[in-house]
């Protein structure tokens, strides 16, 4: 492994550890592993616009 | 012994994203591995496909991107049908923001040395062009979504012909009815590839050469990429994007440095809302664009035959490509996505501005091409 593949890396977890150490949310209720046969509209969030 | 070191960290990850975030969250991640691993493998490069065909009139990366868009187009079609509770398409209007953002980003990709997906997959596999392309991207995504409620309200040439015409999505399935949709599809995936072949055989033929032989892994990337591509609509109950966490990504930074979103036309509202307090690794998204990079830096690794030091390019190269990434970062947004979200997502979701944005991008891209020799980027 290249030095700037670890340090990419090593950034990219930081951000998450960081990201998920400052969210005011502790916790949700987990969706259904798969959406199909679930019941649920798609929570939306997509490149589209939705 | 290093291929199990480069697989242990992507367990732990699914381990660790699966107890923080969910069973879904964890099989995105599985999701977005197999996504960079087939790209990164099959070299299945949007921006190389268009650039050998208008260069080289090689034409097997357009076949190969028509197959990938028909086969998404099979799959995906019957279960956005008849799961229309659960799955959602890329659906999005017809809007002088798409064709404008399609067409600029069409040419900047070509000076980014990558689409979405590619800049995504070379960063994973330490292109280090893509490394200084990455966050230029995220930062033009976040700005980006933020105008694009301005752009969209412009309106689009729909309702120029008719102006009671409601900015919405043209949906062929819901104008046409399913089966003559995936015809239609289809049928012009197999023109836009015909098209390309012939005028390729005629130019090589022309010269006294022959058509190169097809490379057997435009085929078998894009039936793999396809099949990932209809089970993250199995499991997310929405079509692959890239875009919209790298946008995310810009906004949580973005916040984190104090600035106010709860105003902004796309971050203050929902859905984006609560994506921005909501932990990273709750977003679809931005988990299999996290999955991606990795799969990619797997493939890489696993395929290299010697180890080899990343390559800089010169400064004026790099300089124009981290300009051309901020660019293709907001035109992707005003365009409803990149070549994943916009390009792949809709013409799979029966969307006609799938077909708008591939259009409009390939115009760009022809420019772009020329653009990319002057500006001497290899």
């Amino acid at each position: 492994m290249s030095r700037g593949v670890i340090i990419f890396w090593l950034l990219a977890v930081a951000c998450i550890a960081l990201d998920l150490q400052h969210s005011p949310y502790g916790y949700r209720v987990e969706p259904p592993a798969l959406a199909l046969g679930s019941g649920e509209a798609a929570s939306g969030a997509h490149c589209s616009g939705r | 012994m290093q291929r199990l070191l480069l697989i242990l960290p992507a367990l732990l990850a699914w381990l660790a994203i699966t107890w923080f975030a969910g069973i879904r969250a964890g099989l995105l991640l599985l999701l977005g591995l197999g996504f960079g691993a087939a790209l990164s493998s099959a070299r299945f490069g949007f921006a190389t496909g268009w650039r050998k065909l208008v260069t080289e009139r090689d034409p097997w990366g357009m076949a190969g991107q028509m197959l990938l868009l028909s086969l998404s187009a099979l799959l995906a079609f019957p279960l956005l049908v008849h799961a229309s509770e659960e799955m959602a398409g890329a659906l999005a209007p017809i809007t002088w923001g798409l064709m404008l953002g399609a067409l600029v980003f069409g040419f900047t990709m070509q000076l980014a040395d990558g689409c979405g997906s590619g800049t995504l997959y070379k960063a994973g596999a330490s292109s280090p062009t893509s490394w200084a392309v990455l966050p230029a991207f995220i930062v033009g995504s976040f700005f980006g979504a933020s105008h694009l409620p301005a752009w969209t309200e412009l309106g689009g040439p729909l309702n120029v012909i008719d102006h009671a015409q409601p900015n919405e999505p043209v949906n062929l399935i819901a104008q046409l009815g399913l089966v003559p949709a995936l015809l239609i599809t289809i049928g012009l995936c197999l023109l836009i590839a015909f098209v390309s072949i012939a005028v390729s055989a005629h130019h090589h033929k022309s010269r006294g050469r022959s058509l190169p032989p097809i490379p057997k892994r435009w085929l078998w990337g894009a039936v793999a990429i396809a099949l990932v591509y209809a089970a993250h609509l199995v499991v997310a109950g929405q079509p692959w994007g890239i875009v919209y966490g790298l946008g995310l990504w810009g906004a949580k930074i973005a916040s984190a440095l104090g600035v106010d979103l709860s105003q902004d036309a796309f971050w203050g509202a929902a859905p984006h809302a609560e994506r921005l307090l909501e932990p990273v690794l709750w977003d679809v998204t931005s988990v299999t664009n996290i999955g991606l990079l990795y799969g990619a830096l797997i493939a890489d690794r696993w395929n290299l035959k010697s180890p080899q030091k990343p390559r800089w390019p010169a400064a004026s190269a790099l300089l124009i490509s981290i300009a051309a990434g901020l660019i293709m970062g907001y035109s992707s947004r005003l365009a409803f996505g990149c070549n994943v979200g916009g390009y792949l997502g809709g013409i799979a979701s029966a969307s006609l501005h799938g077909w708008v944005w591939f259009a409009c991008a390939f115009l760009g891209s022809i420019v772009g091409v020329r653009a990319r020799a002057k500006a001497g980027i290899a």
